[in-house]
């Protein structure tokens, strides 16, 4: 942490030991967190029989379990029904949470406070409370088993407004009085100005999202009965119940499943690690 | 171009008032500067002229115009912000072009201004450049860019110069000066550095606590300022003030100052008054050995001398308090040393010690 300038020599000619604990430490928390991960992928190169025999490295690996997946239409379908899911739900958050969050962050009006509290407040109750409620609403209303009934508690979050507001709060008001001055209207003032001062938060609100609802299970799960309409995680339980639990072809498609979240995670590697240090900080 | 009327204009928020019904007109092509201390009303009063604060009472003229009700858009001004408002992800180009948002010029058209604007204010090399590579005073350059390249009938500055560093900030003054004497633009700047409101003005509008205390031009101000107030303002280092009584010969500064002569001065008629006496530093004329052909004589001993290269300035301690005086550059000055200053009588400005307004 502190430098030590009177002692410059140490550094460069011995390890500390407390650098020694930290990478032990570390690297222990590494092993950890690859087991099951390499796990899952030896797993899915073994054939039905070698799965009970514990071994890292398959005797005999093979990608037959990837072509049976790939080949077999439900997993495509539930596949691209996370993908479409995860996409739509992420877009909406992005407009409505830091639309919503540019209000109550930019502008005074009466029971601004109050509406902020409530959404706040939201977020101390549990999604297993929530789900009652959700269900009796989507099936009042005819959205059981449809895209929109799995879509529409995620479209607007109250996290995400939380996030966002924090940030707006940090946009200059002059940038906005700037643009209000050059004859924008309110909305192009928050489209054209604001959001592009945001583009971080609004990137770690993105990933955030995505990742939420692509590994997202309860929900899915409760509000689905047609195997079409599955997603991917809900898709893959459902090799477990079917037949017998076929651990290599759920440990292939659970493979396949991080791909997209792999991707988007290290393309938005160091937008990911300052949302999260930003939220933590402001928070 | 255009004339800005302020009638009574004045801005409460709930009950607290902090513009009270200030009276002011800006003529077309004027650069009027409002300055005073922070606090004192000034940018609330150029935010109303703005439209970014609604107008609590009185009436607002633009070019004839009321314009209390109207939206900032279609008041047809512009202006520049404190911290330039321009935007990061925008470049340069981008953001003067971001002054022509509603206009209804063609595209082609649309360049041609950002051109022009740019040549203007030697901006061109960096037309495609992000305001994160640029200087401050390019930045500076780019806010007032977006302000001018639509023709506005008046610019507001709201202190422009304050995030720049001395130097810049000296040179920058310079370059909005030299901008509005080719423009000939009606202009409102806010400050509260009086050096600036001094060099850039063509008349002054001194505030304090939501007032205008002194409206005229930077040396009328100067010369004749109406209370200690402004007095103390304008001015550096800012003028002297002695605590006196009115006597038939002239004032009084009380028994515990005998360094102080104020005796034989022209006669008053208003003896037992108290007042305050004001003494600019640039008035005072350091004395030799024997010397003693002013009226007003005043003697100290030096705390402290300030070099600024062609003077010097001296803080110099009396029986009571303490003045600050110009004195030679090639005057040697050393703490401790018995100093004597003489003055003219008509360079002390009497003011009322209760009103504290000037009294003549």
């Amino acid at each position: 942490m502190v430098d030590q300038p009177a002692q410059p020599a140490r550094r460069h000619s011995n390890i500390r030991p407390g650098r020694i604990v930290a990478w032990t430490v570390l690297f222990l928390g590494g092993v950890v967190m690859m087991t099951p991960l390499l796990f899952m992928f030896s797993t899915s190169l073994k054939s039905a029989g070698q799965v009970y025999d514990l071994k890292l490295i398959p005797t005999d690996p093979s990608f037959a379990n990837y072509i049976k997946v790939l080949s077999d239409g439900r997993f495509s379908r539930w596949f691209l029904n996370s993908v479409g899911i995860a996409t739509i739900v992420t877009l909406s958050c992005l407009f409505f949470d830091s639309l919503v969050a540019y209000t109550l962050a930019k502008f005074r009006f009466p029971g601004r406070q109050v509406v902020f509290l409530a959404i706040l407040s939201t977020l101390m109750i549990p999604t297993e409370m929530l789900v009652i409620p959700w269900y009796l609403m989507a099936s009042k209303l005819g959205w059981v088993d449809t895209y929109w009934g799995i879509m529409f508690p995620g479209l607007i979050t109250a996290f995400g407004v939380f996030l966002m507001k924090q940030f707006f709060e940090t946009v200059p008001d002059d940038f906005l009085e700037a643009a209000r001055i050059d004859g924008l209207n309110e909305f192009a003032i928050w489209w054209k100005v604001a959001l592009p001062l945001v583009t971080p938060a609004l990137s770690a609100l993105a990933i955030f999202t995505f990742l939420g609802n692509w590994t997202a299970f309860f929900w899915p799960l409760i509000v689905t009965t047609d195997s079409a309409l599955y997603t991917l995680p809900v898709g893959l339980s459902s090799f477990a119940v079917e037949q017998s639990i076929q651990w290599e072809l759920i440990m292939t498609g659970a493979s396949l499943a991080t791909i997209p979240t792999l991707m988007i995670f290290l393309f938005f590697q160091r937008y990911i690690v300052r949302g999260v240090m930003l939220a933590g900080v402001k928070g | 171009m255009a004339r800005i009327e302020l009638d009574k204009i004045s801005k409460r928020y709930g009950n607290i008032a902090t513009v009270h019904g200030i009276d002011l007109t800006i003529e077309d092509g004027e650069f009027v500067v409002l300055v005073g201390p922070s606090g004192c009303g000034k940018s609330t009063t150029l935010r109303m002229i703005a439209g970014l604060e609604a107008i609590s009472g009185g009436t607002l003229r633009i070019g004839g115009e009321v314009v209390n009700n109207h939206e900032p858009k279609h008041r047809n001004i512009a202006m520049v912000f404190q911290n330039y408002a321009i935007y990061p992800h925008l470049t340069v180009a981008q953001n003067i072009g971001f002054g022509l948002y509603t206009s209804k010029l063609s595209k082609a058209e649309k360049q041609a201004r950002i051109g022009e604007t740019a040549k203007m204010l030697g901006l061109e090399p960096y037309l495609e450049r992000r305001p994160a590579a640029l200087s401050g005073g390019q930045r500076q350059r780019v806010a007032i860019g977006r302000a001018m390249v639509r023709d506005p009938v008046a610019f507001l500055f709201d202190e422009p110069l304050s995030n720049l560093d001395a130097q810049l900030r000296g040179q920058m003054r310079l370059e909005i000066k030299q901008l509005h004497q080719r423009l000939r633009s009606t202009i409102v700047f806010v400050t509260h550095d009086q050096v600036e409101a001094m060099s850039l003005a063509d008349r002054i509008v001194v505030m304090r606590e939501g007032r205008i205390l002194q409206v005229g031009a930077p040396m009328e101000l100067y010369n004749r300022p109406v209370d200690i107030f402004t007095a103390r303002f304008i001015g550096t280092p800012e003028m002297n003030m002695i605590d006196a009584t009115v006597t038939n010969a002239g004032f009084d500064a009380g028994p515990n100052n005998p360094a102080l002569r104020l005796t034989s001065l022209p006669a008053r008629t208003d003896a037992g008054r108290a007042v305050v006496l004001g003494i600019r530093p640039q008035e005072l004329t350091l004395l030799t050995d024997g010397q003693d052909d002013f009226p007003i004589r005043i003697e100290g001993k030096v705390r402290v001398a300030e070099p600024q290269g062609p003077e010097t300035f001296v803080l110099v301690d009396l029986p009571t308090g303490h003045i600050v005086a110009r004195a030679p550059a090639a005057a040697i000055l050393r703490p401790g040393d018995s100093v004597a200053f003489g003055a003219h009588p008509d360079s002390l400005r009497i003011f009322d010690k209760a009103s504290e307004r000037l009294v003549a």
